[in-house]
Formats: C-alpha cells, sequence, structure tokens
C-alpha cells in the first residue's frame, strides 16, 4: 500500500525545478562568496565571510524530500544547510541576507549560513555534527503529545552517522515511537576523510535495524528513489508508527567548504558523469516529460529568484556593532 | 515556532504571581519546595513537563521531581534512557516548539557527555535565530560535595555554565528561594539552569543542614532571576557566597557576633543575570569583601565577583580574599575532601585576617 501521492509528470517537473533552484543559489553565492577573495583567499574578507559549505551535487535529497513536507513540520539541517532550507520553502530574500550577514537575515546576522533558524517553516540547522538529531526528538515529541500529524526530520551527514549523539537519538525516537525521520547524505567524504576510512558498515541504513526501525538507502543519488523513500517514511511518521532511517548515496560536486583544493579526492574523475542535474534532466527528456523549453524556463524563473534575493541581501544594512549583544536573552540583559 | 499552534502561545505564562511575598509559617523542605514548584506551574500551563532519568517513580535521586509522577501520570512525568544528549535534545527542541520542559541533569558533573546540546544549542539558539526563536527550557541539576562521592560526583561547576553566555543559571540555598526561583525558571522564555546543592535539599540519607527546612507559602509566587539577597546585614566584612556555603558563612557570622565582629553575608541566588549592585553596594558599607565558593577556585565565580567591585569601585576595598576549592579534583577520603571544601573554619579563618587590622569603626 502506497500512503504517498505516485509521482505524477507535474511532480517530476516539479523536482527538477527544486534542484534547478537549488544549483543556481548555489552557483550564485559561489560566485558572491569568492568575487571578493582573489587574488589572495582570505575566509574572512568580502560581501560573504567565514567557512561555506555548499550543497551542489546534494540536491536529490532535497528536492525528493521537500515534495512531502509541509511548512509546519519540522526540519533541522547541518552545516551544509541550504539545499534543504530551499525545499523546505524558507524564505529565500531573508536567508540570503542571513548569509550576506545583514540586518535583514533570518538571525539579523547573528547565525550565518549554518546557523539558519525560519520559524515559519519551523526550520533550524547546526554547525555541529550530528546535533541537529536530538532537537528534532524534541519537535517530534510536541507534534506526538499534541497529537497533530506533523513529523521532523532530521538531516546530517554520513559522518553523523558515527557520532554518539545519531545513536542516542536512533534509540530514544524508536523508544518513544517519534514521528520523526533521519535522513543521512553519504556524500562518501568526511571533509577529506573516505566513508570507507571512517564507518565500520557499507550502509548506514542497516544501522536503524539496531534500535528497531526500518533503515533505507537510495542508491545513486535518485530523486524519484529519494521521493519514494521519504514518502514511505514520512507516511510512517505521520501515521503514528514511528521513526525511520534513511541513508542517500549522494554527490559532492564541490569541495568541502569553499577553498578546499580536494587534493585528496580520489573520484573526481568520475564526478562529472554522477552529477544529478543534468542526469534528470535527460531522463525527463527522454521520457518526454521535458522539452527544452520547459527546461529554459526553470533556469530563468530560478534565475530570477535568485538574484533577487542576492540583490535584496546586498542592499540592505549591515547590523549596528552598538546591538551586537541583542538577544542574548528573550528577557532581561545580562549585567 | 508557535504561530500556528493555537494550545500553547510562548509570552503566556499565566497570571502575574506575587514576587517574594513573606514566608509565612508553613515549613517545608528545599526538595519539596522545588518539587511544589513544579507540580503547580504543570497545573496551570499543560505545556510544562518532566524529563529526566529517574525522575519517575523514584522520584529524582535527590528528590527534585517526588510526587510528581502520581499525579501527572507518565506522560508528562518521563523516565529517560541515560541518554543525556538525546534527551536534553528533546527538551530544546520542545521548547522551540512552544512546550516549557524541565529536564534534570542528575548531576552537573555529567554535563562532559551532552555539553553541547547545552552550550551550543539551548544557550545559542536564541542569540543565532535574532530574537525569534525562544527556548524557554528549564536544565535542573544536583550540583555540590561534602558526602565522599569523589571527583566526578561532587563538583558545582557553575562557574562553567555562567561563563558560557546563553543561559540564565540560579543557584538557590533554602526552600523558599528554591521554590520561588524554581517557579520563575518555569515560567521564564530563556533557558535557565538551575543548580541546586544536596546539601541544601534536606535529603534524609545526607548530613542535613538546619536550614534545608523553612518557611515556604503555599502559593505559587517568584523570586526575580537576578537578584541577591542580604541575608544577614552587617557592618565589618562582607561575605559574597551562595548555596551550601551560605549557611556555613551565617554560622561563621553568628559565631563572631559574640566577638564584636560584624559580617554581612550576600547570598547571590542567581549568577546569571550576576547582580552586581548588590555586591557592590555591600563592599561601600563594609571595604572588606570575602568570596566563599564551593566551586574551583581559578578562572572562575570568585574572581568575577571581585572583578565587579575593582572595575566598578576599586577605591571601596580595604581587604580581599576567596574561600574557594581549591584547583584540584574533589578527593575521596573524608579528611581530604573536607581539607579541600570551604568548611566554616576556613571561613572563619578569613574572616579574622580581614579583621587583623580591627574593626574600622
Amino acid at each position: 500500500m502506497t500512503l504517498y501521492p505516485t509521482l505524477t509528470d507535474d511532480m517530476r517537473r516539479g523536482m527538477l525545478q527544486t534542484m534547478v533552484l537549488i544549483r543556481t543559489y548555489e552557483e550564485a553565492i559561489l560566485r558572491e562568496y569568492h568575487a571578493d577573495k582573489s587574488p589572495g583567499f582570505d575566509i574572512g574578507a568580502g560581501l560573504i565571510p567565514g567557512e561555506m559549505h555548499l550543497s551542489a551535487g546534494q540536491e536529490p535529497v532535497a528536492a525528493g524530500l521537500g515534495l512531502h513536507l509541509t511548512k509546519d513540520d519540522a526540519l533541522t539541517a547541518a552545516h551544509r544547510p541550504h539545499h534543504v532550507a530551499i525545499a523546505k520553502g524558507v524564505r529565500l530574500r531573508e536567508m540570503t541576507a542571513e548569509i550576506f550577514g545583514r540586518e535583514t537575515g533570518l538571525g539579523h546576522g547573528r547565525g550565518g549560513h549554518m546557523h539558519l533558524f525560519d520559524p515559519e517553516t519551523h526550520f533550524s540547522c547546526s554547525g555541529i555534527v550530528a546535533e541537529g538529531l536530538p532537537p528534532s526528538l524534541g519537535q517530534a515529541f510536541a507534534f506526538q503529545r499534541r497529537g497533530i500529524d506533523r513529523v521532523a526530520v532530521a538531516v546530517a551527514g554520513e559522518g553523523a552517522a558515527n557520532q554518539g549523539a545519531f545513536h542516542e537519538s536512533l534509540n530514544l525516537a524508536a523508544l518513544w515511537k517519534l514521528p520523526v525521520v533521519f535522513v543521512i547524505e553519504d556524500n562518501d567524504w568526511g571533509i577529506s576523510v573516505p566513508r570507507t576510512q571512517s564507518t565500520s558498515v557499507t550502509s548506514n541504513a542497516v544501522r536503524g535495524a539496531a534500535y528497531g526501525m526500518p533503515g533505507t538507502r537510495v542508491e545513486e543519488n535518485s530523486v524519484e528513489g529519494m521521493y519514494e523513500a521519504a514518502g514511505e517514511a514520512i507516511a510512517r511518521a505521520r501515521a503514528g508508527d514511528g521513526p525511520s532511517l534513511i541513508e542517500v548515496h549522494t554527490l559532492r560536486l564541490w569541495g568541502h567548504f569553499e577553498g578546499d583544493a580536494q587534493g585528496y579526492r580520489t573520484d573526481l574523475d568520475g564526478v562529472p558523469g554522477r552529477d544529478p542535474l543534468p542526469t534528470y534532466r535527460n531522463t525527463l527528456t527522454a521520457q518526454g516529460v521535458l522539452t527544452d523549453s520547459d527546461f529554459a524556463a526553470m533556469e530563468k524563473s530560478a534565475s530570477e529568484l535568485v538574484e533577487d534575493a542576492i540583490d535584496f541581501a546586498k542592499a540592505s544594512p549591515t547590523p549596528s556593532p552598538a546591538n551586537a549583544l541583542e538577544y542574548v536573552f528573550a528577557e532581561g540583559a545580562r549585567s | 515556532m508557535t504561530a500556528a499552534l493555537p494550545t500553547v502561545s510562548l509570552h503566556t505564562v499565566g497570571p502575574n504571581l506575587a514576587v517574594e511575598p513573606d514566608a509565612g509559617t508553613r515549613k517545608t523542605s528545599t526538595a519539596k519546595a522545588v518539587q511544589e514548584a513544579i507540580a503547580q506551574q504543570m497545573r496551570t500551563d499543560d505545556s510544562v513537563f518532566v524529563m529526566g532519568e529517574d525522575v519517575g517513580p523514584y522520584g529524582g535521586i535527590f528528590s527534585s521531581t517526588t510526587g510528581l509522577i502520581e499525579e501527572f501520570g507518565p506522560t508528562r512525568v518521563i523516565d529517560t534512557p541515560i541518554s543525556e544528549t538525546a534527551f536534553i535534545g528533546a527538551g530544546i527542541g520542545a521548547a522551540i516548539e512552544g512546550m516549557r520542559p524541565v529536564v534534570e541533569l542528575m548531576f552537573s558533573d555529567f554535563f562532559g557527555v551532552c555539553m553541547d546540546q547545552i552550550y551550543n544549542h539551548m544557550a545559542k539558539i536564541h542569540y543565532e535565530s535574532g530574537g525569534n526563536v525562544q527556548v524557554p527550557m528549564v536544565l535542573m541539576t544536583a550540583t555540590g560535595g561534602g558526602y565522599s562521592d569523589g571527583a566526578q560526583h561532587s563538583q558545582t561547576l557553575w562557574g562553567t555554565f555562567a561563563h558560557l553566555p546563553g543561559m540564565k543559571v540560579v543557584v538557590p540555598s533554602n526552600p523558599y528561594d528554591a521554590k520561588g526561583l524554581m517557579t520563575a525558571a518555569i515560567r521564564s522564555n530563556d533557558p535557565v539552569v538551575f543548580m541546586f546543592h544536596k546539601g541544601v535539599m534536606g535529603l534524609g540519607w545526607m548530613k542535613k543542614n538546619p536550614r534545608s527546612i523553612g518557611s515556604v507559602p503555599e502559593e505559587s509566587y517568584e523570586v526575580p532571576i537576578g537578584k541577591a539577597k542580604v541575608v544577614r546585614e552587617g557592618t565589618d566584612v562582607t561575605i559574597v557566597t551562595l548555596s551550601l556555603s551560605v549557611h556555613h558563612s551565617l554560622d561563621v557570622a553568628e559565631n563572631l557576633a559574640d566577638e564584636g565582629i560584624s559580617v554581612e553575608v550576600l547570598d547571590l541566588r542567581s549568577l546569571v543575570p550576576l547582580d552586581r549592585d548588590a555586591i557592590v553596594a555591600s563592599v561601600s558599607k563594609t571595604g572588606r569583601l570575602i568570596v566563599v565558593d564551593e566551586d574551583y577556585q581559578s578562572f572562575g565565580l570568585s574572581g568575577e565577583v571581585i572583578a565587579s567591585v575593582v572595575e566598578r569601585a576599586p577605591g571601596l576595598l580595604t581587604h580581599v580574599s576567596r574561600v574557594c576549592l581549591p584547583d584540584v579534583p574533589i578527593p575521596y577520603a573524608s579528611q581530604l575532601e573536607y581539607a579541600v571544601l570551604p568548611t566554616p573554619a576556613r571561613i572563619e579563618a578569613a574572616v579574622r585576617e580581614a579583621m587583623d587590622g580591627g574593626v574600622a569603626s
């Protein structure tokens, strides 16, 4: 029994559109990030300072997942959050302004690209590997206790599955039958260490069995595979049947962070052939679901949205240094 | 994050309560006062719940939750696995979705297995979100030594929590303050770390401090977070202290009064926010400052208290000293442990040293 809608051609095009939007966004952030960091590379300089972890290549995870979520569902992401934020419907202008460190940003410039919080879409992220999982338990707990069929999704990289927080979270989620879905993005690399050197099992999906929950691995960075796996898991969670674990074999198209020369990377020759965006475009074209003009329209629409967000961010004021201490507490100030 | 949730509002925490009302005549232990504060808030606000290790039928290892499961059942008083990262994180997630969790970390010493959730998440989310996400959560934890529990179960560590920005830290010394501060903590929209010393709880199985049973109003009330209290007035020496050390300091002050030495004792009650005005006000009367702190001496609370005076009114001080835990893991053998704890004997010696030049007046 399928508890989620069978993919229609419209939905397929919609997923591709989301993937295009994400890629367009990451390319624009890449451009802006590096624009004023040359000829030397100064990580703290420029319109977008600091670490930058871009998600190009991982679009299928977000696009396949996002179709099942409403804005009332919760999602916690990790240090590489843009793709899932976009698929969750986080406001692009405010998110971009936050990445630019502006007063109009989601966190008024206090958070940055690894710490995006959008209450409207119940989106948050954590820059600490695996530590976004425990809060997702509490979000799921709040939904469960109120008897509402919302779900909490926690997205993390494959490196997170070797952290204690991952194992504690899976146990507690299963024990309390929480409506939570754990999504592990296996992009083969924990910064420079290949998963074969970090992980005792070939698929983290098998770790679900240790906690009595279903574990599914989606191969080949398949957006439709992700749609099916997420649909199953989210329907199960909404029905009150408890948590699930999904691992997706995805692709880190670029470096761990910008400025990473990737000298350690032994799989780069195969990367272009694994890029999920042309792959899915070609699939839909071959199936007669997509025309070249459809795709051109997707690119145009994505570009307009992204450039509008970038323009908004650039035109926004920077936060006042005088207010740097604001927002430590909701009530009162530290004496 | 509660915009679409009709049942709970982040900014409505029930009717205003009395602030530090008259204590009345009813006597309870500190443990009972904590239980009562939690129960009263659970009755008026269904978003309040308790979770932690052994908080259910056991009632909390140090009796902070005795009786709650009988009244509220296992859906609101929840025994967790020994997974502090998972359940403290779950408290954070529930709080950002509009609930008001009271989460117990059995010993403050155990923060090592879950500190990332505490200081990188609970304490920082409000700031990182630019004030858009609140974390109205209480992290309740037992502190302190004096009963040979060794280096991993006897620490206070409040200075560590207070050092890291974004969490309020309260440390009651008696039943009245414990109830009022717990009530204020649950109703606060900020994360509050509620640190009770085992020696002030009035437990039947540990050396009892006589003031661990005291007058407590039956109705709900608040003790404001961030407000210290002069618990004994004096003119010669100020002792700034907190928690169990308040009682040692009061005992010493009482003994020395017979010799004509007048000691003022200031109970900080909260570390964050720290009531620096009250510290300076007291020292401006006495000129002599002794900080008594059961936390480690270096890089912590005692230095912070002294710095508060030095920065604000450097001319005030004619004498300053500290009676703290020296920088050593807390020993097991009683003779060794009491050699490092801030005992009444050490406090008395410090006062006598401060008075070496004679009474000022």
